[in-house]
């Protein structure tokens, strides 16, 4: 009975969200103050119609009902709780619902904090936003229905996937979601401006906090799916360019540029075409994001669906809304106009090649991606792109990108003088090379990529901690040196761990010893256990170091009873300069197993600096200049003195 | 400098910029693909020697041997109509699994095994590494080529 009262939820959340874009887009049009006061209540019982049918969901997962196809092909009754809760979002069908969801979250949160805008605007913008959510409603009414029946019902489900069981597996999707949806509030503004045919900077203002929000989301999603990769594959690895990590890559991307190219149009009015085309790419890639790893039509760990006929759908809407907004954009291009002017040198042009660099970054990151899948499709032949494409791509990319990242903030918009720059910024630039290349040294392996990555990562500290001194004092500039501290937290730990890691595979019986960077690993045995849904071998490995004993590790081989899949988890003694990493492999004959030691330095401190990263984001967002239409005026005032 | 000749320099500047950009990713995209090629076709000797490629197809029942190290794995890869040796160092990953579908990525020696740097198996019990499934797909039209070869 609960899993129809969801489909009629969904069923009703549909009506309301063509409802919402016909009387908001319709009244806006017609000026219809009538017609548009129904825009926030029906944006808000979307939401609440797209939450019961969730919670519907999830109370299936919770009582085990296996008539529910969906509930007996993601779950078992031997699951833990928190995973059959999670469960609801570990397959296509219940993905898409809390999609759904988020975007109803979404819309709920820009109808609350939209009062300051012009009623026509905040309109418009729900009804792109009740638009989209239309689409997915009925891709999953009419493709994917997580309330299908299974007649007769399943004995039992056929669980949920081991590498699903996980606590950051609870975690990761709501987060990238609540980022790649986000997305879609940037682009209903753009599509909002383009419209009502006017894209001066006030649009730009308005979806500058919410287009951060949202990347932050993100940026905290992407680090929990790389954390979650690099503790429970077993490799060791945290990035693997595998092409379901591109997909959310390149948003994040995307986005970046977006933020940045919005602060342009926002506060001198230039880049207006580019800022909207932004929008646009960014919910594009958000959307194909979705598409990629959700039709199955990728090969990868996470492609858990293999339905094309779903592909078709999702790639009608993907060109209805993205095609609709590159028409709209394109018919409405000429009345857009160019905005301020600026010279070679000034904070605008800076931005720019910020701009230019992370497009080209997401461009390659497209190329390196679709590629393979394009001539697959094509027939023309099989072919992957490795990783180290990526990494001799990303590099000379990136590396510039992370200079101009010390020079933006000092840059004055309009006009600036370039010896005055070089004269503020050379102690800046000596101490951070000299430092960069020593610090190698005192690591003990000198290498030229290690010292240019510390270099960049000092010179971004130095030069952010600098402005701190000359630029203003809001949480929009505090909330930027946080973030750009926490791209250059980032880089540390991705130059020292691709600069000093090590690994080494070994075949051991109880009582052998691996040496590993200073580290000595003695396996004292193998023990078997006994888990709710698995049987496992779990090791116990004692580090010790300069023969003090450091700590003991238990890495597991675990097998899942329900679908027979053996997992290994690994034990990962943590700390702030290094991991030391531990994952029992299969047995072997004679009592021996084998077994992968790693050492990782700093490697930590790449999610620490996604983590500042994020935090960056929601200190610039909550500058109380985008809270209040009444304060813009004072604001608009100290900026004209500044 | 006039205004306008600041910005065809500038447009000028731009236009290479990204011309250099173009020209670094397409030669790191050239020089890093990797072609995917059968069992069949690396014993008909199509696949390169010293350069990184892929094969796929099932692990022969019976083929998989730790080598005396305990480190060193060997198994044989068929797409059922020919096999080729391949080995790899270190952990397999969790659903390598004899009479299944597997990929492996890495370079053909002189002796003709295949050293792998990377072994994929992933997925579930019922599904097959599409590239793995083409590979036992394509077996019978390869062998078929290389009759008609024989026989001119």
């Amino acid at each position: 009975m609960i899993p129809e009262l969801g489909q009629i939820a969904l069923s009703l959340a549909l009506a309301v969200a063509l409802f919402l874009s016909f009387v908001s887009l319709y009244g806006a049009w017609k000026a219809d103050a009538s017609l548009m006061s129904f825009a926030r209540p029906a944006a808000q019982s979307i939401a609440l119609l797209v939450a019961f049918a969730f919670g519907c969901l999830v109370h299936a997962f919770v009582v085990n009902d296996f008539s529910v196809a969906y509930v007996a092909t993601n779950s078992n009754s031997a699951l833990p709780l928190q995973y059959r809760v999670a469960g609801a979002w570990g397959g296509h069908e219940g993905s898409l619902l809390l999609w759904t969801l988020i975007l109803g979250v979404w819309m709920t949160a820009v109808s609350l904090f939209s009062r300051h805008l012009p009623e026509e605007m905040s309109s418009r913008v729900l009804g792109v936003m009740g638009l989209i959510s239309a689409g997915f409603l009925a891709f999953m009414l009419f493709t994917s229905n997580p309330f299908d029946r299974l007649l007769p019902a399943a004995a039992d489900g056929r669980d949920l996937n081991p590498l699903l069981q996980d606590p950051g597996m609870v975690l990761h999707p709501p987060m990238l979601y609540m980022g790649y949806v986000g997305f879609s509030v940037a682009f209903a503004f753009a599509v909002a401006a383009l419209l009502a045919g006017r894209l001066d900077a006030t649009w730009a203002r308005w979806s500058r906090p919410w287009t951060t929000v949202a990347w932050m989301f993100l940026t905290v999603g992407i680090s929990l799916g790389s954390g979650w990769a690099y503790y429970e594959l077993g490799w060791g690895g945290w990035w693997f360019w595998d092409p379901v990590e591109n997909a959310s890559f390149m948003p994040w991307l995307c986005g970046t540029a977006l933020i940045h190219s919005l602060a342009v149009t926002d506060k001198r009015g230039a880049f207006r075409s580019w800022t909207v085309l932004l929008a646009i790419f960014a919910f594009a890639l958000s959307l194909l994001g979705t598409f990629l790893v959700r039709s199955g039509v990728l090969t990868s760990v996470h492609a858990f669906a293999v339905d094309p006929k779903r592909g078709v759908f999702i790639l009608a809407l993907f060109a209805l809304l993205v095609g609709g907004a590159l028409a709209l954009y394109v018919w409405r291009t000429a009345r857009i106009g160019l905005g301020g002017s600026f010279a070679p040198v000034s904070r605008e042009s800076f931005l720019l090649a910020n701009n230019v660099l992370l497009a080209a970054a997401a461009g390659t990151v497209f190329l390196g991606t679709l590629y393979p899948l394009a001539l697959d499709a094509l027939g023309a032949g099989k072919i992957s792109v490795g990783p180290q494409y990526f990494e001799a791509v990303f590099v000379p990319i990136m590396a510039p990108a992370l200079f101009l990242m010390g020079v933006g903030p000092f840059v004055r918009w309009k006009h600036s003088s370039l010896p005055e720059l070089a004269v503020l910024l050379r102690w800046a630039l000596a101490v951070s090379l000299a430092l960069g290349l020593l610090l190698p040294l005192a690591m003990g392996n000198w290498s030229a990529m290690v010292g240019f990555g510390l270099s960049l990562a000092l010179w971004v500290v130095l030069t952010s901690l600098l402005s701190l001194k000359k630029g203003a004092r809001t949480r929009s500039h505090y909330g930027m040196v946080v973030a750009h501290i926490g791209v250059a937290v980032f880089v540390v730990g991705v130059t020292l761990v691709k600069g000093y890691e090590a690994e080494k595979d070994a075949s051991m019986r109880p009582g052998d010893k691996v040496e590993l960077a200073g580290h000595v690993f003695l396996l004292e045995g193998v023990a078997s256990v006994a888990g709710p849904n698995y049987q496992a071998a779990r090791a116990k490995v004692s580090v010790s170091r300069d023969g003090r004993p450091l700590t003991v590790l238990h890495p597991e081989r675990r097998i899942y009873t329900v679908q027979q899949s053996p997992m290994t988890e690994a034990a990962i003694d943590t700390g702030f300069t290094r991991d030391l990493y531990v994952s029992l492999g299969e047995p072997l004959e004679r009592g021996a197993w084998l077994v992968k030691v790693q050492y990782k330095p700093f490697i930590d401190w790449i999610w620490g600096g996604c983590l500042i990263m994020a935090l960056g984001g929601l200190l610039a967002a909550s500058d109380r200049r985008y809270r209040f239409g009444i304060e813009k005026k004072s604001e608009t005032f100290v900026e004209a003195r500044a | 400098m006039k205004p306008r000749h600041k910005r065809i320099a500038a447009i000028a500047l731009g236009v290479v910029a990204l011309g250099v950009v173009t020209a670094l990713v397409l030669s790191a995209f050239q020089e890093n693909l990797v072609f995917f090629f059968t069992p069949s076709q690396v014993v008909a000797q199509e696949a390169p020697q010293g350069r990184t490629f892929r094969i796929g197809g099932m692990v022969e029942k019976g083929s998989v041997r730790r080598q005396a190290d305990g480190v060193t794995v060997q198994f044989l890869v068929t797409d059922t109509a020919k096999s080729i040796p391949v080995t790899y160092r270190g952990q397999l990953p969790d659903l390598f699994r004899e009479g299944k579908g597997v990929v492996a990525q890495g370079q053909l020696g002189a002796d003709g095994v295949f050293r792998a740097n990377e072994v994929l198996a992933k997925h579930d019990e019922n599904y097959m590494p599409p590239e793995a499934a083409e590979a036992v797909k394509r077996a019978p039209e390869t062998a078929e080529k290389a009759a008609r070869t024989l026989k001119q």
